[in-house]
């Protein structure tokens, strides 16, 4: 390694390392919590055992199986149809299947269960039909949660399963079937398998969600670690209960990311890419028929369902109270997830390319510690983050005399903290599949890390970058609990809109807001998929 | 006229002592009572800096955890009548709290204002709020409806009580919420998740009045009667019961309103709970005037005109609430409800007990 290569590689430590720390510092607040352990939390502590902890774990562990079977299956089996196979309606289904993302879980909860339980009129439409003791599945247990989380969450999945599915191309496959291997041997020996960064990325994302989620649990009253630590601190007033909590759910999340990591250290995805080729599996007669209905169902329930119920509350409701104020709501929404968007995606960027820099095993293992460290945010149920990242700036605001706290960069940061992780995770997987062959021969021909920044990884990485951008854009304007704290004044954004008309109950005004929400996260969505689309044709 | 002469007298203040405002030295937040008068004394006998941080200027600012559309309306008015301005900032009290105490000394907010009394009183507990002496809210507001420290007062209430199936259920065999832990209603009561603060408060109530044991007797008895899980919201309960799931729920009488003026004919009706005993239970929206208010003057008078007819009618049309001040008439849909006996005990036992009810609620498995 010549000298100046050094040099520049420290420069690019620096900054990640600098972006890093940002990004964990709320988290170390979160964490420091322990240092107080009163009287007040000790009973806390005991009561928690005594009465409920077991239970708040088993429900986790089992809401966390389910939702994660539940993505892994909706999203690698659509990705799979979506990308390696043809049947009519596929080019729409496409895109759309990624819709999902743009709508909030707990509305989607509530959609959910105003259908399907007891005075609801499916059950409602059942008892008239076959009298009152008809039996029903009990849709406000597990079941039903998981149902709605795996709805709302697998495009994590599918989004990242699809690219690492469209690298891959039929190559791999028909060296497979060439060797002997049946159409299922080799969907399960080949495809997935070489996928699997991917998945589990996309996995590891709808997972965290999981556990940091608030709105559709309490819509279904489902117990679990997060309703835990609300109920700490909104019910027994104690926020260093739900602090101390929260960083349980921290360590947990930790280390379970490290044990996949370990089970798949030695494994090397790379792609050649090359060689495209885009000819699918033609699926004909029924199988064409059975995957058109099958990616029906799911767009219906998880897209179709929820936007119908919304748009017949929004009509409803009207539109007579809606005031100028209205694209003042819609212009901070899109600005924020704009800007919260790019400075993600070029901070995760950082961190996966000086991930991949070359270094001594110590500053490597820094360098994989702050990332993992960085990227566990996304665990931590948003009010907690946020009040982490609200004492830090206050912090800073008395002792530095800044006045960074209400600011509209306060804010973009703490988007940063609580997204990085969504945004990591598509440029990370699809960094793992540039060949090091590539770096090392651009880094041999003398390439500085700008360099290999600017003419390697970045071209490379386009689909991932799109990707990461467009989850984070939606994930930031779908956040709710950092933008009600951290917002400046006047700065409401439709998702603050939509919480404060669900608060008290007005489903029907808070229609209109949650509609234009997902109208506009349709654009990236649908960019999204056409660049990835046109990048396939390209190859 | 009045602004005009605020602005001349503040301009003399600052010629006078540019050097020596800190608002921090003010003499304790103990303001003098009615707004007009103070300023009249204070033209008269200017006693240099401390007085500064008392004039009416600037905006009044509101941490609010009682969503947009319940208040705008009415900060709205209170600017028209008085030009003071009302900027506000809405969030969940958990996060706001934390917030004002974080801001400490710096903070923004003149106001904090909730939807339940246990967050007045946590944040009054945290030192957040300041107490304030008020001829015109202590006349309006009933006593057992503010802190007996003065650091909040109620604006709003929120009654609590029985739901039943007009179809199903006589009144007649209705008569306290701890009855409905009775073999009778076994498989016939609905209630919503104990994670709501309205049962938290409920539940304080009766460990205040009936100690713990019977407390949680009552709790249990109530989780054994259940027909079906505990619900997310008042408005899935009282559906439920229409629906014909269960006869007897607890609600908020609001949202009970706000499904009658959907549906007129809606096979459920209100019972007011505990008539021949403690009355029914009752939880405020209400608000407190800062510790480190910047404009504790202004706060005061917003608080102080929140308690007068027009805007206290107006929380009874905007949210179907009842008015904090008794001299008040609701509207008529929640005037239609009849009249009943409020609880008298202080709503700060839903702050101070609301942990023990968690707790206890917790330990009878009620969800």
């Amino acid at each position: 390694m010549n000298l100046m290569l050094s040099g520049g590689s420290w420069l690019w430590r620096g900054l990640a390392l600098f972006a890093a720390a940002v990004v964990i510092f709320p988290l170390l607040i979160i964490i420091a919590q322990w240092a107080t352990v009163g009287t007040g939390e000790q009973a806390i502590w005991q009561h928690l055992f005594e009465t409920k902890l077991d239970r708040l774990a088993v429900n986790t562990l089992m809401l966390v199986i389910g939702v994660g079977t539940g993505v892994v299956c909706l999203g690698v089996s659509l990705a799979w149809l979506t990308t390696l196979c043809d049947f009519p309606g596929r080019r729409f289904f496409e895109w759309a299947l990624m819709l999902p993302l743009a709508i909030p879980g707990y509305v989607m909860a509530f959609v959910f269960l105003g259908i399907m339980n007891f005075s609801g009129p499916v059950q409602t439409f059942l008892r008239n039909r076959f009298g009152p003791e008809l039996w029903f599945p009990d849709v406000q247990g597990a079941l039903g949660v998981i149902i709605i989380l795996s709805l709302v969450l697998y495009p994590y999945v599918y989004m990242l399963a699809r690219s690492a599915f469209l690298n891959q191309g039929r190559n791999l496959i028909d060296a497979g079937r060439l060797l002997g291997l049946s159409r299922q041997q080799a969907f399960f020996k080949i495809v997935i398998p070489v996928a699997r960064p991917a998945i589990i990325a996309g996995l590891a994302l709808a997972l965290m969600e999981t556990l940091a989620d608030f709105g559709a649990v309490s819509v279904f009253n489902y117990d679990t670690f997060t309703t835990a630590i609300y109920n700490a601190w909104y019910g027994l007033f104690n926020l260093t209960v739900a602090a101390q909590l929260a960083s349980l759910l921290l360590l947990f999340v930790g280390v379970t990311l490290i044990l996949e990591k370990q089970s798949r250290r030695h494994a090397r995805y790379t792609q050649d890419g090359a060689n495209r080729n885009k000819s699918e599996f033609q699926l004909t007669g029924r199988f064409a028929l059975a995957a058109c209905v099958y990616c029906s169902a799911i767009l219906f329930m998880a897209f179709l369902l929820p936007l119908a119920q919304l748009t017949a509350w929004m009509l409803e409701a009207g539109f007579a109270e809606q005031d100028d104020r209205f694209l003042g709501f819609l212009g901070h929404t899109l600005g924020l997830g704009t800007i919260a968007g790019m400075l993600a995606v070029v901070v995760a960027m950082l961190l996966a390319f000086v991930k991949r820099l070359p270094g001594s095993a110590f500053t490597q293992r820094i360098s994989e510690l702050s990332i993992r460290l960085a990227t566990l945010g996304y665990a931590l149920p948003g009010s907690v983050l946020a009040v982490g990242i609200m004492l830090g700036f206050t912090f800073l605001d008395r002792n530095l005399g800044t006045l960074l706290y209400g600011s509209v960069f306060a804010l973009v940061i703490a988007y940063c903290c609580r997204f990085l992780a969504v945004a990591y995770a598509p440029i990370d997987a699809g960094l793992e599949q540039v060949k090091p062959t590539v770096i090392d021969a651009a880094r041999s021909l003398g390439a500085t890390p700008g360099r290999l920044l600017r003419q390697i990884y970045i071209p490379l990485l386009r689909p991932g970058l799109i990707t990461a951008f467009t989850i984070v854009f939606v994930d930031v304007m779908k956040e709710m609990p950092a933008t009600l704290i951290m917002r400046p004044f006047g700065w409401d954004t439709l998702a603050v809109r939509i919480y404060s008309m669900t608060a008290e109950g007005q489903w029907e005004r808070a229609a209109l807001p949650a509609v234009t929400l997902i109208a506009i996260g349709l654009v990236p969505v649908y960019l999204l998929i056409r660049n990835a689309r046109g990048g396939r044709h390209r190859g | 006229m009045y602004r005009a002469t605020n602005r001349l007298f503040i301009l003399l203040l600052l010629l006078i002592t540019a050097a020596c405002s800190d608002p921090a030295s003010a003499p304790e937040n103990v303001n003098e009572s009615l707004v007009g008068a103070g300023v009249e004394t204070a033209l008269q006998e200017p006693v240099a800096g401390a007085m500064a941080s008392q004039e009416i200027s600037g905006p009044v600012i509101v941490y609010s955890s009682r969503q947009e559309h319940l208040i705008k309306p009415l900060f709205d008015r209170f600017t028209e009548e008085t030009g003071i301005e009302v900027q506000y900032q809405t969030g969940e009290d958990g996060p706001l709290i934390a917030r004002l105490q974080a801001e400490g000394k710096q903070t923004f907010a003149d106001v904090l204002y909730t939807v339940d009394a246990g967050n007045l009183w946590s944040a009054a507990e945290k030192g957040l709020l300041a107490p304030i002496r008020s001829v015109v809210l202590e006349k309006n507001i009933p006593s057992h409806l503010r802190d007996p420290q003065n650091r909040w007062f109620g604006l709003s209430v929120r009654a609590r009580t029985i739901a039943y199936s007009t179809e199903r259920v006589d009144p007649a065999s209705l008569s306290t919420y701890e009855a409905l832990a009775d073999e009778q209603w076994r498989g016939r009561l609905c209630l919503r998740t104990s994670r709501k603060v309205y049962n938290m408060s409920l539940v304080a109530t009766m460990i205040e009045r009936l100690g713990k044991e019977a407390t949680q007797e009552i709790v249990e008895g109530w989780v054994d009667n259940l027909a079906t899980r505990v619900f997310s919201s008042d408005a899935l309960l009282i559906e439920a019961i229409a629906a014909g799931q269960c006869d007897v729920g607890l609600v908020n009488t609001y949202y009970l309103g706000q499904l009658q003026s959907e549906n007129p004919d809606i096979p459920v009706a209100l019972f007011w709970a505990n008539q021949q005993s403690s009355g029914v239970h009752v939880n405020i929206s209400g608000a407190g005037v800062t510790q480190y208010a910047k404009n504790p003057l202004a706060a005061q008078r917003l608080l102080e005109w929140l308690s007068t007819e027009e805007p206290q009618t107006m929380f009874s049309a905007l949210n179907l609430e009842y008015p904090a001040n008794p001299a008040i008439e609701p509207v008529d849909l929640v005037a239609s409800w009849g009249e009943f006996r409020q609880d008298s005990l202080n709503v700060e036992i839903a702050g101070r007990l609301q942990a023990e009810a968690v707790m206890l609620m917790d330990r009878a498995d009620y969800r």
